[in-house]
C-alpha cells in the first residue's frame, strides 16, 4: 500500500472508535473485574455544614462481606490534602482538603468513611451501620451573606469567607485606558447583574476507579479525562513515587470538565487497595455524583458598559463573585480567570476592568464544566450588547459591527492584553443571517407585536469568540498555574510499515483515534486503515497533559505533525543511503521517496523495514524512524462565530419554545467536518440547556434538591430542535494544522443567544432580563409583572418538561 | 431464588437475590457489561434492554421477573458477526461520541422502529424521550433513527431484530462532506 489518493485531513471519515460502543464490546472502568476485587462504597454527609463529634464503625465492620471500614482518622496519616494547582493570588487562602473528612463536613455529600466489601451490595448494606453523630454548624450559601461583616464562617481557621480576588485593570497592564475616565465620558452607561446558575457537569458514564496493588506498579484505571496529571498528582498527594503508579483512562464516557478532576474517590480507593493488598473497586450512583463530583458556574455578575451615543463602545468593567464551594479542587479558584480576557470579546474598546471575588460556601466544590469561565464572560458581554441595542434602539446585528475588529485589523491585540491571530466575524455573521432569514424574522415579530399575538416571537444574537487550546506554558506560569500547557505526541514505524501513534491527549468522545488517524495517514502517506492511536495508559504514552479547554487538536495534534515530520527527516536520510543519493536529492510526497528527477523511488514502509532490520544503515545513523514531540503553542487560539436564535414565547403560559437555531462557526482548519459537527451539536444543546432548563438547587440546609436526573433536568431529544449548523474557516496561524478547537464553542455561544431571543420576545412588554434557566414559571412572571425583579432569583428548578415543584429557596 | 432466563439467545439459570436488578444480573452474574447504568431514578435509559421484544429499562425490572422471559441485549443485537441496520445506521450518521448511552439508545431506538416503522422527527424524537444523552443533541440521533427506518422498509416490523447486514461490508468509511 501506499499514497492516498485525496487529503485526508478535511474528510468527513466516520469514527473507528464506533465498532466497539455500538456493539457494547468496550471497556469502560467499572465493566473490568480483577481477581480477588473488592468493592468499595462511601458514606457520604447528609448536612452541609458540621463538626463529627462521633463515628462508630464496629457494627459495619461486623456486617456480612465486610473486609475494612475506615474514616478520616483512620487515613489521615496517609490521605494527604487534595490538590489545588492554580493558587491565582500570592494571598489566596486554600483551605485543607481531605479525601476523608476528618473532624469537619462542609458540604452535604462529602464523604466520611469507607467501607470495602466483598460485594457491591455487601458495602452498601454495611454503610447503614455506621453511626455518625454530626454537631451542626451554621450554613454559607450566598456569596454576599458570606462576604458580610459577621458572616458565619465555612473555614473558621481562615478567618474569611473571601478566597482570593484577582483583578486585570487595562490601565495597569497598559493594554488600554482607565475604566473610571470611560465611563465618565460616556453617552450611556448600562449595568446590569446576571447570574450564571450552578450548573453539574452531568457526563453520562459515572465515575468509576479501579485500583490493582499487586503488580510492581501500581494500576489506577479511572473514568478521567486527565490519567497523566492524575498520575502526577496521585505520588503528589500520597507520597508513592511516580514510577510506581501507573494510571489507564480506558473508554470515558464523557466528562465536559466533570471529569478535569483529581477525586477523593480516586485516592481512598487507591489508599484501600494499597492497605488491603487487593484490587478495589468504587463506582458511584448517578446521585453521589451530582452531589459529590465538582458543579460548574455559579457566579454572580455585575456588568458596567460605557458607550457613546453613536453607539461606539468605550469601556466595559466587571465585578465577579465566583462561588467555589467547600473546597478549591483542582483548578477551581482558576476557572473565573479563564473568563477574565473574554469579557470584551470581538469588541473594541479604550478602557475594561475585570475584578472577581472567590467565594466560600457550603457547597459541593465548583471547577471546570464546559467553558469554564468563558461561558460566563460570552453570555455577559452579549446580553449587554444586547441591551445597550435597546437602550439606542439599534438592531443588535448592526451594534455589533460597528464595534467588532475587521477581519482586516487581525491580527488584534484587545484591552484585555490578548493577540487575536485571525478571525473574519463579518463573513460568519453574513452567513449565518442568510441562514438564518433574518429580515423575514424580524418581520414577523413586527407583526405579531402588531396584532397583539399571545405567543410572541423573538430573535437572539450571540456573536462570540472564546481562547482556547490551552495553553502557551508561559501564560500559565505568568497565571499563577502549576503545571505546563504542552502535548507530547510519538510516532512508532513498525516493521509490517504500520504504524502507532501515541498521544498525550485523552479522548473521551471526542474521536481522537479518528481525527489522529487522519493527521498522520496525510502526513506520511499511509493509509487511513494502517495507523493506530494509543492514549489514556501511562505506561504506553508516557509524557501528556490530557483533553481539556478545546485544546487536543490545536496542541496535541500539532506534537503529532511535528513527530510526523521527524519521522520524515530520518526517512529521508535512510532513503538517501538506500537509493545511492544525497539526502537533499530525496523528495517526499504521499508516502513515496523519490530521487528528484529520476524514477528511482521507495515508500516509507519500506524505509520502515530497512531501518527495523538494520542491516545496512548509514553512518550514525539509529536503527529506528521512531519519533517523538512536544509542542508548546505560543499563542492560545480564538475560534470564533455567530449564532442565531428565535424563540417563540407563549405569553399566557411563560412556555419557550425554539423555533430556530442557526450557527456559523469558524474554527479555522477542520480535519474531521462529521466531528466538528457533532461536537457543535452537542455544545449548543448544553449551551441551550443552561438557558431553559439546568439549575442546581439547595435548599435553606445546603441540600441540593435538584440531586438526581428526575430533578436535574438534562434535555432530551424531545426537547431540542434540530440546529443549522456551517461554517467559515479562518485558519489559525499559530499552529501548522490552522485548528482552533471546537470543544467548547457552542456551549459558550448558545446561552445568551437563546436568552437574547427571550428577552427579544418579550421586551415590549416591559422585560429586559430574565433569569436563568428561563423556567415557564420565571418567563410567565416577567410577562406578567414587566419588571426583571420579579423574574429574578426562584427558587423552582428546571422547565421544560412539566417542570417540578419548586423546592428550595436558598438562593 | 431460582430463575431460568435467556439471554442473547443463551439459556441461564442462577439463583438470585431476590432484591437484585435485571441489570445488575446481566452485567455481574453474567458478565453483559454492554448494558451500562447510568442513573439512580430509570431517567436515562442507558440500561435499556429487549424483554420478550420489548424495550424496558433494566434498572427498573428484578432479576427475578426476568424468570422465564427472553432478554436481548446490545451484545445480542449484532449476533453472528452482523450488525442490525440500526447499528449500522448509528456508525453511518455520527449519532454516538462517548458512546455510554449508546448501547440503550439503540435498543430504544430499535423498539421505536418496531411499533412505528415510518416515523417522522417529531414521533422519533417523543420515541427517545426516556433515554438521556449528554454529546450528541440528539440530531445526529434522530437522523440515525430515519435513515435506519428508511433502511429497514419495506421489511415488516417484527423482521426487525432479525434483518441484518455484514459487518464491514456495508460500513463505508467516510461520508458525504455536509
Amino acid at each position: 500500500m501506499t499514497a492516498v489518493a485525496e487529503p485526508e485531513v478535511g474528510r468527513a471519515r466516520l469514527r473507528k472508535e464506533d465498532a466497539r460502543l455500538i456493539t457494547g464490546r468496550t471497556r469502560w472502568t467499572d465493566n473490568l473485574s480483577l481477581p480477588g476485587m473488592l468493592h468499595l462504597a462511601f458514606l457520604r454527609s447528609p448536612v452541609a455544614h458540621a463538626r463529627i463529634s462521633k463515628i462508630d464503625t464496629s457494627a459495619a465492620k461486623q456486617k456480612p462481606g465486610v473486609i475494612a471500614v475506615v474514616t478520616g482518622a483512620d487515613v489521615a496519616e496517609e490521605q494527604g490534602s487534595l490538590p489545588c494547582a492554580w493558587p491565582i493570588t500570592e494571598d489566596i487562602k486554600i483551605p485543607n482538603a481531605p479525601s476523608l473528612a476528618v473532624d469537619e463536613v462542609n458540604f452535604a455529600g462529602e464523604a466520611v468513611a469507607a467501607v470495602v466489601a466483598r460485594s457491591a451490595a455487601e458495602a452498601v448494606d454495611a454503610l447503614e451501620a455506621i453511626d455518625v453523630e454530626y454537631d451542626e454548624l451554621p450554613v454559607v450559601l450566598d456569596m454576599n451573606e458570606a462576604l458580610a461583616e459577621g458572616a458565619d464562617l465555612v473555614h473558621p481557621e481562615l478567618g474569611t469567607n473571601k478566597c482570593a480576588t484577582w483583578v486585570f485593570d487595562s490601565a495597569e497592564a497598559g493594554s488600554g485606558g482607565a475604566i473610571d475616565d470611560a465611563i465618565a465620558q460616556a453617552d450611556v452607561v448600562l449595568e446590569r447583574t446576571f447570574r450564571q446558575q450552578r450548573l453539574i457537569p452531568s457526563f453520562m458514564e459515572p465515575r468509576s476507579v479501579l485500583v490493582d496493588p499487586t503488580g510492581e506498579q501500581i494500576t489506577v484505571w479511572s473514568a478521567t479525562q486527565i490519567p497523566h496529571i492524575l498520575k502526577w498528582m496521585i505520588s503528589a498527594v500520597t507520597g508513592v513515587p511516580e514510577t510506581k503508579v501507573r494510571v489507564i483512562a480506558p473508554d470515558v464516557g464523557g466528562g465536559f470538565g466533570g471529569k478535569l478532576q483529581v477525586t477523593p474517590e480516586e485516592i481512598i480507593t487507591f489508599l484501600m487497595a494499597r492497605r488491603l493488598g487487593r484490587p478495589v473497586k468504587w463506582t458511584e450512583t448517578r446521585s453521589e455524583s451530582m452531589q459529590s463530583a465538582h458543579h460548574g458556574r455559579d457566579q454572580i455578575q455585575k456588568i458596567t458598559l460605557a458607550a457613546a451615543s453613536d453607539g461606539t463602545l468605550k469601556g466595559l468593567k466587571v465585578e465577579l463573585l465566583a462561588d467555589m464551594g467547600a473546597y478549591l479542587r483542582l483548578v477551581t479558584p482558576g476557572v473565573p480567570i479563564l473568563g477574565a480576557f473574554m469579557f470584551n470579546a470581538i469588541y473594541k474598546m479604550d478602557a475594561y476592568r475585570f475584578e472577581c471575588t472567590n467565594v466560600f460556601t457550603n457547597k459541593t466544590p465548583t471547577d471546570a464544566y464546559r467553558g469554564a469561565g468563558r461561558p460566563e464572560a460570552t453570555f455577559a458581554i452579549e446580553r449587554m450588547m444586547d441591551e445597550l441595542a435597546a437602550e439606542l434602539g439599534r438592531d443588535p446585528i448592526d451594534l455589533r459591527r460597528q464595534n467588532w475588529i475587521k477581519h482586516e485589523e487581525f491580527p488584534f491585540t484587545t484591552v484585555a492584553g490578548l493577540t487575536y491571530d485571525s478571525g473574519n466575524y463579518e463573513a460568519a455573521t453574513a452567513k449565518a443571517l442568510e441562514l438564518f432569514g433574518y429580515d423575514a424574522l424580524r418581520q414577523e415579530q413586527r407583526e405579531r407585536r402588531e396584532r397583539g399575538d399571545t405567543v410572541q416571537l423573538g430573535i437572539g444574537v450571540s456573536t462570540y469568540t472564546e481562547m482556547c487550546g490551552l495553553a502557551p506554558s508561559r501564560v500559565l506560569g505568568a497565571l499563577r498555574y502549576a503545571a505546563g500547557g504542552w502535548e507530547h505526541a510519538s510516532i512508532r514505524m513498525l516493521p509490517t510499515g504500520k504504524v502507532e501513534v501515541i498521544t498525550g491527549t485523552s479522548p473521551h468522545g471526542q474521536g481522537h483515534e479518528t481525527a489522529w488517524s487522519q493527521i498522520v495517514a496525510d502526513r506520511l502517506g499511509v493509509p487511513f486503515e494502517d495507523v493506530e492511536v494509543l492514549h489514556g495508559d501511562t505506561a504506553a504514552s508516557h509524557k501528556g497533559m490530557d483533553s481539556y479547554g478545546s485544546r487536543s487538536l490545536a496542541v496535541g495534534g500539532t506534537a503529532l505533525v511535528m513527530a510526523a515530520d521527524r519521522v520524515i527527516e530520518k526517512a529521508k536520510k535512510l532513503a538517501a543511503h538506500m537509493l545511492e543519493c544525497s539526502e537533499d536529492d530525496i523528495e517526499f510526497s504521499g508516502g513515496k521517496l523519490t530521487v528528484r528527477g529520476t524514477d528511482k523511488a521507495t515508500d516509507i514502509q519500506s524505509v520502515a523495514l530497512h531501518a527495523h532490520v538494520a542491516h545496512d544503515l548509514p553512518e550514525g545513523m539509529e536503527a529506528s524512524l521512531d519519533s517523538e514531540a512536544t509542542f508548546d503553542p505560543e499563542n492560545f487560539s480564538y475560534p470564533h462565530g455567530t449564532h442565531l436564535c428565535a424563540v417563540e414565547v407563549d405569553t399566557e403560559t411563560g412556555q419557550v419554545k425554539i423555533r430556530s437555531y442557526v450557527c456559523v462557526d469558524d474554527v479555522g482548519t477542520v480535519v474531521n467536518p462529521l466531528i466538528v459537527e457533532g461536537q457543535v451539536h452537542g455544545g449548543v444543546a448544553q449551551g441551550i440547556a443552561q438557558a431553559l432548563f439546568e439549575d442546581a438547587v439547595h435548599d435553606e440546609s445546603g441540600t441540593l434538591t435538584t440531586g438526581t436526573f428526575a430533578d436535574y433536568l438534562l434535555p432530551s431529544a424531545a426537547d431540542l430542535p434540530s440546529f443549522v449548523t456551517d461554517r467559515t474557516e479562518t485558519p489559525a496561524t499559530t499552529n501548522p494544522l490552522g485548528a482552533k478547537g471546537v470543544g467548547e464553542a457552542g456551549t459558550i455561544a448558545a446561552t445568551p443567544a437563546v436568552v437574547n431571543a427571550i428577552v427579544d420576545a418579550v421586551r415590549h412588554l416591559g422585560v429586559d432580563d430574565i433569569e436563568m434557566p428561563c423556567t415557564p414559571m420565571r418567563v410567565w412572571r416577567a410577562v406578567h409583572s414587566g419588571t426583571r425583579a420579579e423574574g429574578g432569583p426562584g427558587g423552582e428548578a428546571g422547565g421544560g418538561l412539566g417542570s417540578i415543584d419548586a423546592s428550595g429557596g436558598a438562593q | 431464588m431460582r430463575i431460568t432466563t435467556t439471554v442473547d439467545g443463551t439459556s441461564y439459570t442462577d439463583d438470585v437475590e431476590p432484591r437484585m436488578l435485571l441489570v445488575q444480573y446481566l452485567r455481574e452474574k453474567l458478565g453483559k457489561v454492554g448494558t451500562v447504568v447510568g442513573c439512580d431514578t430509570s431517567n436515562c435509559g442507558a440500561c435499556t434492554v429487549h424483554m420478550d421484544g420489548q424495550s424496558v429499562k433494566s434498572c427498573s425490572v428484578l432479576a427475578v421477573q426476568a424468570d422465564g422471559r427472553e432478554i436481548t441485549t446490545i451484545e445480542g443485537l449484532s449476533a453472528d458477526g452482523q450488525l442490525h441496520p440500526v447499528q449500522q445506521a448509528f456508525h453511518d450518521s455520527h449519532a454516538l461520541q462517548c458512546g455510554f448511552c449508546t448501547p440503550g439508545m439503540i435498543m430504544q431506538a430499535v423498539d421505536l422502529l418496531k411499533e412505528n416503522p415510518d416515523p417522522d422527527e417529531e414521533e422519533i424524537r417523543a420515541g427517545l424521550e426516556g433515554n438521556l444523552c449528554r454529546c450528541t443533541g440528539y440530531q445526529n440521533i434522530v437522523r440515525a433513527v430515519r435513515a435506519a427506518a428508511d433502511k429497514m422498509q419495506p421489511s415488516a416490523a417484527p423482521e426487525a431484530e432479525t434483518s441484518r447486514e455484514p459487518v464491514g461490508a456495508s460500513m463505508p468509511s467516510e461520508v458525504a462532506q455536509s
